[in-house]
């Protein structure tokens, strides 16, 4: 039988250290709506979603109810619409965009990924029109994310779409400066993350499943109170132990997520997502660890512990691990890095250093206004370099803030926080960027 | 299925009697009961099993939490399956 102790720690981790299930995502495939004709398209693809996901919000909440836990987010994933509207005779994609929003409020999730391209080998003109409608369809939309996957370690990274993110990133802001936040560009994108703003729902899923993220920055933090000043075999212990309690409670909401919806379960992914809410913040475990503030030397060595740690723990404790599955270092989202930043103590170099050894890469970064799309793009290519030489998924969210400038801060509001504005390296890279074309795949992905 | 409930708030007379009598009439199992008290402070928890119970879980939930209110504490009901999966492999 539990034990009181046991009782009381669990307990305490939910109340005390922000014990969290982040989300609960269905994913949703759209492949079978395919129609030449737009509005029949759009028509489809709002039933589908509004049947399969009808009672997800409802099980959610019973869920939250019923274990005493809270379960933040309940989202849907949908195959990536550059693939699923490809036969559509139409000029751009954002009566989808808008149909996606409002089959996500009709159900009421909190957000809807997957207006999204796969275009790390090039573009199809379907892709095209997908990119081209992002700034658009962010703008004219709450809750629907967008990504675009621009290189894999297996084919290398397509500079055209690159050059062409640059551009649609800085439009994207002129719009509306929150859409960037819905807006993820990645190398080596999973198919089964649950985690905005990059979820969508890969073409090897099945129909529809269940993929839920855990969190719990703030339960490791509080954890690691206890083992201050012991060497780093008791730190990754007790990393470790706390992982794999934290992902044992996603398993049992997954499953029995899965079994009331009638759906199969797909993954867990056990990352660690902090919130700007005080207590539950990765820069507080590297200061927890012993570094001054994020950003500090050693800060990338603690976070590959850290991330290390966590998987070696989660994945004892699901059947199924995937996703992301690490720890997110996005900016605005974590009370210290914000700290950090504002102090002058995290950089964007020094963050991109750290997204050599996390799960995921540049996230939720506030830059200047006047950022031109050429940096903007060379930022990205670096990144996306990260990732396909290491063979781990990569991403860069940016926000350049109109009429912004270091110093500045930006408010999102939510769980997406409020950053600084932080300096971006003054020096050119338009020749580089403009010279277009592929960066073939890296010699280590001559596998076969 | 085993469900648990855990009581918070200053101590005084007769929680434990209002909690366990409440119980009763909804036909709900005692199956085991602990209780620590720090600075006027109480912590009770109890393992209890409503498979018989006449209330379901959302029921009971809001039966306990009422009668938390009439005597100024505040009971919680937990399916006893999240601290299984956490700690029992």
């Amino acid at each position: 039988m539990i034990s009181t102790g046991e009782i009381l720690e669990t307990n305490s981790m939910i109340q005390n250290a922000n014990l969290d299930v982040r989300t609960i995502t269905m994913g949703i495939s759209l492949l079978d709506c395919a129609d030449a004709d737009i509005d029949k398209f759009n028509e489809k693809i709002y039933n589908k979603i509004t049947t399969k996901a009808k009672d997800l919000v409802k099980v959610g909440k019973d869920l939250e109810f019923e274990l005493g836990i809270p379960i933040v987010n309940k989202r849907i994933s949908v195959t990536p619409i550059a693939i699923a509207a490809a036969g559509c005779d139409t000029k751009d994609y954002i009566s989808v965009a808008k149909t996606l929003d409002r089959a996500a409020k009709d159900v009421g999730v909190n957000f809807l990924g997957g207006f999204s391209a796969l275009v790390h080998k090039g573009c199809t003109p379907s892709d095209k029109k997908l990119i081209d409608s992002i700034p658009q369809a962010l703008a004219q939309t709450d809750l629907v994310c967008s990504s675009v996957n621009v290189g894999t370690s297996r084919n290398g990274i397509d500079m055209d779409v690159v050059k062409r993110m640059g551009q649609i990133i800085r439009e994207t802001s002129e719009s509306s400066v929150l859409g960037c936040a819905k807006l993820v560009v990645f190398c080596n994108a999973v198919e089964d993350n649950p985690f905005m703003a990059g979820a969508f729902h890969g073409v090897g899923e099945k129909d529809c499943v269940i993929n839920v993220g855990v969190s719990g920055p703030g339960v490791v933090k509080k954890a690691l109170e206890h083992v201050r000043g012991r060497d780093f075999e008791t730190l990754c212990e007790t990393i470790k132990k706390t992982a794999f309690k934290i992902t044992r409670v996603g398993q049992l909401v997954a499953q029995e997520a899965s079994r009331r919806l009638n759906v199969p379960f797909g993954i867990i992914d056990l990352s660690l997502a902090p919130t700007p809410a005080v207590g539950d913040s990765i820069a507080e475990i590297f200061q927890e660890m012993g570094l001054q503030e994020a950003g500090a030397p050693g800060t990338t060595a603690a976070l590959a512990m850290l991330n290390d740690n966590v998987k070696k723990g989660g994945v004892m404790a699901s059947s199924y691990v995937g996703g992301l599955s690490g720890a997110f270092i996005p900016v605005s989202e974590d009370s210290g890095m914000i700290e950090a930043a504002k102090m002058g103590a995290l950089t964007i170099e020094k963050l991109e250093a750290m997204t050599c050894v996390c799960s995921v890469g540049l996230d939720m970064i506030a830059i200047p206004g006047d950022t031109s799309s050429a940096t903007i793009s060379g930022i990205i290519a670096d990144e996306a370099a990260i990732g396909m030489i290491n063979s781990k998924t990569t991403a860069v969210r940016l926000i350049p803030v109109p009429g912004k400038s270091v110093g500045d801060f930006v408010e999102f509001g939510g769980l997406l926080g409020y950053a600084p504005i932080m300096p971006v390296n003054r020096f050119k890279c338009d020749n580089f960027i403009n010279r277009g074309g592929r960066i073939p795949a890296p010699i280590h992905s001559f596998k076969n | 299925m085993n469900c648990i409930i855990t009581v918070l708030g200053k101590d005084k007379m007769g929680i434990i009697g209002k909690v366990c009598t409440l119980l009763s009439e909804k036909n709900v199992n005692i199956l085991d009961i602990s209780e620590t008290i720090i600075k006027d402070y109480l912590n009770m928890i109890m393992i209890v099993d409503i498979s018989n119970s006449a209330e379901n879980f959302h029921q009971l939930a809001k039966s306990l939490s009422e009668a938390g209110k009439e005597i100024d504490v505040e009971i919680r009901i937990q399916l006893e399956s999240i601290f299984d999966c956490m700690h029992r492999i």
